[in-house]
């Protein structure tokens, strides 16, 4: 095997195992060493404004072509892998067909008016790495997660704490169903064509393609070897080699050695091009400007006490334990979002929903949103944990800085809500029993207990909440023990604040 | 295969060992040939003791029947876990036939299932061959009015299949607010009268009283002792509470003055707790080493069976046995009991004053505290936390030498043993549990403590 085609393969081995691995792991121990692997994401990069890294991945396409979609990008390698299997069943499957030039920058310039029109979602549809997230998140990561829960059982059994139970859930439906519909269309098109989507769809393909024509290195047909066999232009699952002409679109070339490998005469070479050194073109950056006015203030009115679940019951007999009612998720005016994300605005500029840190959130917080606005990217809500001080995973693992923190201390003096008591709902009201469990787990020192009765000392004592103080971390609401609906909730703010 | 299943091979596989041993050498004899650890349990070597009142012969081992098995796997918790009845049946036929006379049951226990699944168990054999103990049990005052306390008594002889009881306990005396739910539990409504005209009839062959918590309660119907006639009384007693009641729990009186206040009048006493609920079989390594050392052979719980077993007075140690290796172990323990000598008694006071050094919660799993109307599994929490404490999982600050592992062990098995729910950041402070707690454990305050120590070690500011 020709050894380019071999580094090539096995570098893309190396990232797309070890790219999957960031969206498995859920204990942050992957993450330290190749966390860095998603921020070299183009896009993502862009977004967040890592020129030094767009530069690098820049010049690494002017000097070997379109290498990073044949390594680093692991949606492309998904596709390799797909392609490769497609293969086994038919051999030489592949033949020239010209570029669709309307297409792909048509597709390229819709995106990028979508991401200058904050249609941020839209734009992730097709972006390459966050599209991959999805798949992986959605469907890799589940699977992992059970491998892991039978160790954890079996670990239990054998009393040892190498492994823990994680909690398996449906994250969000919409993102589910996009990410199985990304994953079909794919899947698809690499089944039957190999890299059409990279070639027609892909924007950073097509970003990259119009680079990598100007490559320095790139492989070069010797006509005087070519016996004109067409077994290259058969094996090339990009379809860019035009037997003929003996010429390859280079635009359309990743750079995947296979041809180099087929030719049986020795005539296709990677090497140096002979003509005029590589111009810059202009390049795009999607930055975020522009107003969004995103104000849904919905209507707080649906938020009534409705079970009585949680009601003292009558002792009989011993043991036993009392029914949990599932907590429901209220309905919140402003949605929240993770503490980092500065502001709506800033975040759904930045976010290509790749889903990393929803994968990567420890408190079972943060999920897709569902809304249109801001379909697929990430937002908290509390009724199955909460945003805990001691954590800031989502900021560590976010490529694109849509969640930006400097350190924990940042974290907790960032306020991304506020607490709002919902009188009807407290126990201590409706019970009659008194609770201050909101007010003992309040990080903030937020909630203070006073008598219901001003002049009353022996009173029962209600929480009152010092907006000023509250960072929203949802303790309280978690912790509330009304159901289904808490008597603390939080409501988020477009802007976060710092105390 | 769940633990039970395994725990239950586990004792085929001895029993067929054991069995093999027996056919190979003379039956009873410990394990001659070498070819396995312990001998067959003998069926005839129990020791019994007399009611002075009744003449009764009772097996110094008595069955506690709060911890059945059930279904699913142990004596547990989950919320429709039924009695595995062919489990208990299967205990019971083993128990009477290496002597054991005396079942202990009451109308709370399991949910309230125990007086029927041990009814269905006793029916199986001769009435003369056992003695059944039941109680008049006392938690909600809803249960309090004369009406339901008739309705409880007669259900007991329904639902244990018999015309008469042997042994009638007055449930759980001192508990609450000790003398003022004395008075309303059973002599403002005439209850203790009524059973004393039953006992006069030979319905209640023996009547007496279980005693938690004020020990003015205790005094005082032992003071009343003339007028009553107590035929035994049930208290807590083994080698921690013999002198160091008050130190595992302020509010507990030492079990050297209540033996001796019965042995005074000649009342017989039916122990409870000589586990400490089960912490005394379950202790820190280092004093399992050292009873081991003592005694190789023996289990570390034995100890605590042959301190309450060496007392004259004794009638009977009750053991809440929930899987048949127990039941094999505690029969070894008392079949025939080998009574301690003055060093045993020494050794075992050291042992105690080691172990007070271990600060565990003196919860004994009882369950009275249970269903806590919030959810919590509140002895599933402290059973962890001792549970860690007893294994050196409970860190004292971020430099000890094990805290990694320390913090991993107590924060993994915390989620595994109590599921995030149930677990100690729910509890609201209602404090409705704590009038149930025989032990008077603050339970509140205690689950507050564990839940600001799990704080402390998940933000890693300990």
């Amino acid at each position: 095997m020709n050894m380019l085609r071999k580094i090539r393969i096995a570098a893309a081995a190396v990232f797309f195992v070890c790219i999957t691995l960031l969206f498995l792991d859920f204990t942050g121990t992957v993450h330290a060493w190749f966390g860095w692997m998603a921020k070299i994401q183009f896009l993502p990069a862009l977004l967040a404004v890592e020129l030094g890294i767009v530069v690098g991945l820049v010049v690494l396409t002017l000097l070997f072509g379109r290498v990073y979609c044949s390594v680093i990008c692991p949606l492309g390698v998904m596709q390799d892998i797909v392609s490769w299997f497609a293969g086994k069943r038919r051999k030489n499957r592949f033949a020239f067909t010209p570029q669709r030039r309307w297409l792909r920058y048509g597709v390229l310039a819709l995106f990028v008016v979508a991401l200058a029109a904050h249609l941020g979602s839209l734009a992730a549809l097709i972006a390459p790495y966050s599209a991959y997230g999805r798949i992986a998140s959605n469907f890799f990561a589940p699977v992992w997660l059970w491998g892991n829960n039978l160790l954890a059982y079996l670990a239990e059994r054998a009393d040892s704490y190498a492994f823990y139970r994680a909690d398996v859930w449906m994250k969000g439906i919409g993102t589910f169903v996009v990410a199985l519909a990304t994953f079909g269309v794919i899947a698809y098109l690499a089944w039957r064509g190999g890299r059409t989507w990279c070639n027609t769809i892909c924007p950073v393909g097509t970003v990259l393609g119009a680079l990598s024509r100007y490559s320095l290195f790139r492989p070069q047909i010797d006509t005087a070897k070519c016996n004109g066999c067409k077994l290259c232009a058969r094996n090339c699952k990009a379809s860019c080699i035009d037997p003929a002409a003996h010429k390859i679109d280079y635009s359309r070339c990743v750079a995947c050695m296979d041809c180099l490998d087929k030719c049986h005469q020795g005539a296709i070479s990677y090497t140096w091009r002979r003509s005029k050194a590589a111009s810059k073109p202009e390049e795009t950056a999607p930055d975020a400007t522009g107003g969004i006015s995103r104000r849904k203030f919905l209507s707080l009115v649906g938020l009534f006490a409705v079970s009585a679940a949680a009601k003292a019951q009558e002792k009989k007999v011993d043991g036993g334990l009392a029914v949990i009612e599932e907590k429901k998720i209220p309905r919140r005016a402003t949605p929240i979002l993770p503490p980092g994300a500065q502001s709506i605005r800033h975040f759904t500029t930045h976010c290509t929903a790749c889903q990393l840190c929803v994968a990567a959130c420890p408190n079972g917080v943060l999920r897709p949103s569902g809304d249109w606005m801001r379909l697929m990217k990430p937002e908290m809500s509390y009724e199955r944990g909460y945003c805990r001080p001691e954590c800031a995973k989502c900021a560590e693992v976010c490529p694109t800085d849509a969640i930006r923190l400097t350190d924990l201390a940042e974290k907790v003096s960032t306020q991304v809500g506020h607490a709002v008591w919902l009188r009807d709902n407290c126990v201590t009201l409706r019970d009659g029993v008194q609770c201050n469990n909101c007010a003992r787990h309040c990080p903030a020192g937020a909630i203070h207990m006073v008598h219901v009765d001003a002049d009353d000392p022996d009173s029962l004592r209600i929480p009152v909440v010092n907006e000023a103080r509250c960072i929203g971390c949802g303790a309280c609401e978690n912790l509330c023990p009304a159901r289904p609906f808490s008597a603390i909730y939080v409501e988020g703010h477009e802007r976060q604040r710092t105390l | 295969m769940d633990r039970r299943e395994f725990l239950r091979r586990l004792g085929q596989g001895a029993a067929v060992v054991s069995a093999a041993a027996v056919t190979g050498c003379v039956a009873g004899k410990k394990g001659s040939d070498g070819d396995a650890a312990q001998g067959e349990i003998p069926t005839d070597a129990m020791t019994f003791r007399s009611n002075p009142t009744s003449g009764d012969r009772v097996s110094l081992l008595g069955y506690g029947c709060m911890r059945w098995p059930t279904v699913t796997a142990g004596s547990a918790r989950d919320l429709d876990d039924d009695i595995d009845q062919e489990e208990v049946n299967r205990l019971v036929d083993y128990a009477i036939a290496h002597g054991v006379n005396y079942f202990d049951t009451s109308p709370a226990y399991c949910k309230g299932h125990s007086e029927r699944a041990t009814g269905i168990a006793l029916k199986r054999h001769p009435r003369e061959k056992f003695f059944v103990a039941t109680k008049l049990s006392n938690f909600a005052p809803a249960t309090w009015s004369r009406e339901a306390s008739m309705a409880m008594y007669r259900n007991s002889f329904r639902e244990l299949q018999v015309d008469y009881i042997d042994y009638l306990l007055l449930h759980g005396v001192g508990m609450g607010s000790g003398m003022e739910d004395f008075e309303n539990r059973y002599i403002r409504n005439g209850m203790l009268d009524f059973l004393l005209e039953e006992r006069a009839a030979g319905r209640i062959r023996n009547l007496g009283f279980s005693y938690h918590g004020d020990v003015k309660v205790f005094d005082y119907l032992l003071s009343q002792h003339d007028r009553y006639k107590w035929d035994f009384v049930q208290i807590q007693l083994n080698y921690v509470d013999w002198k160091h009641a008050k130190e595992v729990n302020a509010r507990n009186t030492d079990a050297e003055y209540l033996y001796g206040e019965l042995d005074k009048r000649g009342i017989p006493a039916v122990i409870m707790e000589p586990l400490l609920g089960g912490r005394l079989a379950n202790v820190h390594d280092h004093i399992a080493a050292q009873l081991k050392q003592r005694r190789p052979e023996s289990s570390v719980a034995s100890w605590a069976f042959r301190f309450a077993g060496s007392f004259p007075r004794v009638l009977t140690v009750l053991s809440g046995m929930t899987y048949m290796e127990h039941l094999q172990d505690n029969l070894r323990s008392f079949a025939p009991l080998d009574p301690l000598t003055d060093d045993d008694r020494v050794f075992l006071e050291q042992t105690a004053q080691q172990m007070l050094r271990y600060p565990t919660i003196p919860c004994n799993d009882c369950k009275y505290c249970m269903p806590c109307p919030y959810g919590l599994d509140i002895p599933a929490i402290l059973l962890h936390y001792n549970k860690c404490v007893n294994e050196g999982n409970v860190p004292a600050g971020s430099q000890d030498e094990h805290y990694a592992a320390a913090r991993r062990a107590f924060l993994v098995g915390y989620d595994r043993s109590v599921p995030r729910l149930r677990q100690a950041s729910h509890c609201i402070g209602c404090n409705q549990c704590v009038s149930h707690c025989p032990q008077r454990i603050d339970i509140p305050h205690q689950l507050h403590r564990i839940d600001h120590f799990v704080e402390q070690l998940k933000r890693g500011t300990l």
